[in-house]
């Protein structure tokens, strides 16, 4: 037993913990317990009332036996009970109790909080102190309901002591985390700034954390804080090491207020009046300065410190990205970083390099290190350290150091830990086919990826390099020498023998005239890996088969003997039966001339962007099983779908084809009768408890339509067209979660959606329906995209005929294609005479950006890694919004499913939130989508993060999503 | 968006070499189920650390620092942008505390007396956001509760249960 020092010991307390430790087995160790907490029971229940120093001895046993990891569902009231002791220690172990163990127990709360109250208003520091950590601690909204009106004013009021100052400024800020709508802005705010310029160094630590957060979300209302800030932060740099007495840690003037005022101003732009822009620079040069100084001391801590500082205030120079010197600068001293003794050095150097990579202005400086990085990559011991070398790498390479950086990392990928693997891989394939010139290269690192980690290239990888092969002319009979070089390999890795199979099949011929590689060589090479490759690859190989019955007619009934063979024609796998049967049929019956045209070498591809970028994004993406099972559904729908032969050189391959019609909607029983999904009567009902600004056309200069419940007076008719738009909001949002329904309804006319979306493309169906028993004449729709909207999304409409009889439904068709990503709605518009007055409305027609979200399945690990690739502050958008609707775990799903990306079930720590990843498909770019929904039941609240690649991307989804809760 | 409504450090861990937990603080709120989950988790990646390696893991979307004392392994969980070097060095400030308090702060001390251990994090940290970093203001308030120094027959007569 340890010697007891100081204060009140509690001598029962250790006795028990010294039990506890004695006990040799898990058994005895909860027989003790068991019998502790019968003993504390029976003396809370007992007759006699147990003094303060009992109370507080057996709460704090509870509590220990808390902390190792046993429930406790007593002792509350006792701890309740301490709070208003009024010994220090006493109520210390009352605080601290209610800290770890509180528990939502309304009648329990509202006790706390009156003896919170009761300290607050003590104007007694220790006690006011113990208040304000207890509410920090427990931070729930009932505190903040009871707290955060009057925190503020503890803070700011004259008389209030510096310590308490501080714990009621950290107090706020936790507060104003969990409940941000419950602390009031007011005037206390601009005294909040004006704390930067108080004399207690703590007090001003304090006020700036507080501030930070605060700016982050009121950056107006803060914005004087950047000059107090400067001016803060210019005293400290400046300042001797001594002058600033206990605030100096290890011969460094006040590293914590430094770097939390450097965080400050990283919520802000540079600053605009030259005079503290100017002051702001000098600060950042002195410590760019005094990190070339020779160290005041030896002792770690000060190294620490004084880099922390340093590393802050790199953050701020790369966050302005506005001063090439400083930039450059800052990059110098990384660079000395790299080579540093300490590993935690080169770490941050590494990281904090990868962002001055991508400044313009400190580019060319990075790249100076190349051999420095390479030479970590080799050499470290660490892991983490090594992760960060490839990251780096990666960002600096452009077309002047590709082909050393491919090389390296492909040399390192031979050694690499297996779980930064696969990153490598596709980081190798995405610089590979960015800087090539020369394809020959481009297909050697592609080969050289697969030969040297064949498991961890995805088949957006191989997909990738025969499309560009197909592509291009130059480098196909390259491919096709290359591929067969390696197939010659005892063991090569499946990966290689579908490139090798699919090349080979496609241009086979381009070096059949050497007698090494023969017709009957190429196909005796691929058919010897046939038995040890899985179905899909055999699948694939059997496609190539048949293409070498077109090319090399010489070796056709070799073939057609495999083909016929039991092992085939009899195999176990329909999807391989399917295909023998099929080909050998095929070949057997069809002419020269046919088999010519449906074997024809593949089309050329559309150039678009590179998968792989959207899987490095997304990391590893849908698990090969729904990726194959999506193929086959393609590809048997392809085959039975139409005996035309074309079909099978879409079937042949298995990759899906780009160019296909995706949505598959000629299969769908949409018809021009089809009525829309409900009735009209209870979709009125609909209408009007949504929006009443839905339900009709708007006369114009009448404001107060839209307050109108009346339905018959809004309906007045107009001679003149209005140019409103109907907003009708809350219809359109309905829609940015599902496809079909009603989007737009009056006494006259109901429109009705159904829609279709499969990557870039869509398709919608518009359903008109005349609600009166009188015809409509000159009935024209139009569909409107503004000048902004034209170039992102390209829509075609067929006319509709322009008479739609009483009671009757027309139906117009829109074809849609995602050119790149957009933030407004096309407008509908719709004009037509209606018992001689003349009717124009228009309404958004809800095509939205996430249409054309394709889901995406990840682990955990994933998502986080991939989260954390998009961390640039542009990447992300945050929204924190009170909740619309009830706050439904199943429903919150279902929207998230509707609105198009995977829902992620085990992948976030807390069950409670909601993460979902996809990938937005345009023509020109596919973009990878993270998102995260935080439900806060208590305050009724959500926060939803989007991060993307794309700044206007996570602006837009999170407008869209944050209105479906 | 960045860093928007989340604290500096989310949590803080102190465990032994054997993997003992001695000290856990939250500064975020989570579930008791998935705090055990987590710390079983930490605790394992950073055992498996070998020495010499640099201080920082990655953690789902955090970054773990961590730094042993003698046989304690002290970890905070900190947001990726966070200033890693920083945070070592407020895990040195709270040994500093503990060793001020303790004098030769050992584990043992930190077991017999858990609850002062949370009193001077609780004064040094609060809500996740270092309040004061003053050696002095920090220990000041729990020195003033043990103004009163008690003599071994004081302690000697408490009762032992």
């Amino acid at each position: 037993m340890p010697a007891v020092s100081k204060g009140d010991g509690m001598r029962g307390l250790a006795v028990f913990i010294s039990d506890i430790r004695n006990c040799k087995s898990k058994e005895a160790e909860i027989k003790r317990i068991n019998k502790e907490l019968a003993n504390i029971r029976s003396k809370f229940k007992g007759d006699k009332a147990l003094d303060g120093y009992s109370k507080k001895k057996y709460v704090c046993k509870l509590l220990f036996i808390f902390l190792l990891g046993h429930d406790i569902d007593f002792g509350h009231m006792e701890a309740v009970n301490l709070l208003s002791s009024n010994r220090y220690t006493e109520k210390q172990i009352g605080y601290l109790f209610i800290s770890v163990l509180v528990n939502s127990n309304s009648e329990l709360i509202r006790l706390i909080n009156n003896a919170i109250k009761n300290d607050l208003a003590s104007r007694n520091p220790t006690f006011m102190g113990l208040a304000l950590h207890c509410i920090a601690n427990v931070g729930s909204r009932e505190m903040a309901e009871a707290f955060a009106g009057e925190i503020p004013k503890i803070l700011v009021a004259g008389d209030t002591m510096d310590s308490v100052k501080q714990s009621a400024a950290l107090c706020l800020l936790r507060l104003y985390r969990t409940s941000p709508d419950l602390v009031p802005m007011g005037d206390w705010t601009s005294r909040v700034v004006h704390l930067l310029n108080d004399q207690h160094l703590g007090v001003v630590t304090a006020a700036t954390s507080l501030i930070t957060t605060l700016a982050q979300k009121n950056p107006e209302e803060f914005k004087t804080s950047v000059s107090l800030a400067v001016s803060r932060l210019s005293r400290i740099v400046t300042s001797a090491s001594t002058d600033l007495q206990d605030y100096t840690y290890y011969f460094v003037p006040a590293p914590w207020l430094s770097v939390k005022l450097l965080r400050l101003l990283q919520c802000y732009p540079p600053p605009e009046d030259p005079a503290v822009r100017g002051r702001l620079t000098e600060c950042l040069e002195t410590i760019l300065n005094k990190a070339q100084e020779p160290p005041k001391s030896k002792k770690v801590q000060h190294s620490n410190a004084k880099n922390a500082v340093l590393f802050e205030a790199i953050s701020l120079i790369i966050h302005h990205d506005s001063e090439p010197n400083l930039l450059v600068r800052a990059c110098n001293q990384l660079g000395q970083f790299l080579q540093h003794r300490e590993t935690n050095l080169r770490y941050l150097a590494l990281e904090s390099m990868c962002t001055l990579a991508s400044s313009e202005f400190s580019h060319e400086a990075v790249k100076t290190h190349i051999e420095t990085v390479i030479n970590a990559l080799k050499t470290e011991r660490d892991v983490s350290v090594r992760q960060r070398a490839v990251d780096l790498l990666y960002a600096m390479c452009d077309r002047s150091n590709a082909q050393q950086i491919v090389a390296e990392m492909l040399n390192y990928l031979e050694t690499a830990d297996y779980s930064i693997r696969e990153e490598i891989v596709l980081k190798v394939a995405i610089l590979a086919e960015k800087y090539a010139v020369d394809y020959t290269w481009y297909v050697d690192t592609i080969l050289n990826l697969i030969r040297i980690a064949g498991d961890y290239v995805s088949e957006e990888v191989w997909y990738r390099v025969i499309q560009i092969v197909i592509n291009r002319d130059d480098v196909q009979g390259y491919a096709a020498k290359t591929v067969f070089e390696a197939l010659q390999a005892p063991a090569c890795h499946e990966n290689l023998v579908k490139v090798g199979g699919y090349i080979l099949g496609e241009f086979g011929n381009l070096i059949a005239g050497d007698p090494r590689s023969s017709p009957l060589i190429q196909f005796n090479l691929l058919h010897s890996k046939f038995h040890l490759c899985s179905v899909p690859t055999r699948a694939l190989l059997l496609s190539t088969y048949i293409k070498f019955v077109n090319l090399f007619p010489e070796i056709k009934t070799t073939i057609q003997d495999v083909l016929r063979s039991d092992s085939q024609l009899k195999n176990a796998d329909v999807e391989l039966q399917q295909r023998a049967v099929e080909y050998l049929r095929l070949s057997t019956i069809a002419s020269t001339d046919i088999l010519a045209t449906v074997l024809e070498e593949m089309p050329p591809f559309p150039e678009r962007e590179s998968s792989i970028l959207a899987k490095l994004k997304k990391k590893k993406g849908p698990g090969t099983v729904t990726d194959l099972e999506e193929i086959k559904k393609e590809r048997s729908s392809d085959m039975n779908g139409s005996a035309e032969p074309a079909s099978v050189n879409a079937s042949a391959v298995s990759t899906p084809s780009p160019s296909a019609d995706l949505l598959g909607l000629g299969a769908a029983p949409l018809t021009n009768s089809a009525p829309p999904p409900s009735s009209s009567g209870s979709l009125l009902v609909d209408v009007f408890s949504d929006s009443a600004s839905a339900v009709a056309p708007l006369a114009p200069g009448s404001d107060d339509n839209f307050a109108s419940p009346d339905l018959a007076s809004s309906e007045v008719v107009s001679e003149e067209p209005a140019d409103t738009v109907h907003d009708a909001d809350e219809l359109f949002h309905k829609f940015v979660c599902k496809n079909n329904g009603v989007l737009f309804e009056n006494q006259l006319l109901q429109i009705g959606l159904k829609s279709e979306f499969r990557q870039n493309l869509g398709r919608m169906f518009i359903f008109y329906g005349n609600k009166t028993s009188t015809q409509f004449l000159n009935f024209t729709p139009t569909v409107i995209c503004s000048d902004d909207l034209q170039p992102s999304l390209n829509l075609q409409t067929k006319p509709v005929d322009p008479t739609v009889d009483g009671g009757a439904q027309v139906q117009q068709v829109v074809n849609i294609e995602c050119v790149s990503d957009f933030m407004e709605a096309p407008i509908l518009n719709i004009q037509f005479r209606y018992g001689g007055t003349f009717q124009n409305l228009s309404v958004k027609l809800p095509i939205t950006l996430n249409k054309f979200f394709q889901p995406t399945e990840m682990s955990s690990q994933d998502f986080f890694q991939r989260w954390k690739q998009l961390s640039n502050p542009k990447q992300e958008v945050q929204n924190i919004f009170k909740a619309k609707h009830p706050m439904d775990a199943e429903i919150t799903k279902a929207k998230i499913i509707g609105f198009g990306s995977a829902l992620l079930e085990e992948v976030d720590p807390n069950p409670a939130n909601f993460v979902g990843a996809g990938i937005i498909h345009t023509k020109t770019t596919q973009i990878g989508c993270l998102l995260r929904l935080e439900p806060n039941l208590q305050a009724q609240m959500y926060r939803l993060t989007l991060r993307t690649s794309k700044e206007a991307v996570s602006q837009r989804l999170c407008e869209l999503l944050s209105e479906q809760f | 968006g960045r860093r928007f409504l989340i604290s500096e450090i989310h949590f803080i861990l102190l465990f032994s070499r054997q993997g003992k937990l001695r000290l856990q603080k939250w500064y975020t709120t989570l579930p008791d189920k998935e705090k055990k989950k987590i710390v079983r988790e930490i605790v394992q990646i950073i055992l498996a650390r070998h020495q010499k390696t640099s201080s920082f893991v990655d953690w789902k979307d955090l970054k773990l620092v961590y730094k042993r004392y003698a046989s304690l392994y002290f970890c905070c969980a900190i947001e990726d942008q966070d200033n890693e070097l920083l945070t070592l060095e407020v895990v040195h400030r709270y040994v500093e505390l503990l060793d001020r308090y303790f004098g030769n702060v050992c584990e043992l001390d930190i077991i017999f007396n858990f609850e002062k251990a949370y009193f001077i994090l609780d004064e040094f940290i609060i809500g996740g956001e270092v309040q004061d970093t003053s050696k002095r203001s920090a220990v000041k308030a729990i020195e003033d509760s043990d103004m009163l120094q008690e003599t071994v027959e004081e302690y000697m007569n408490k009762p032992a249960f």
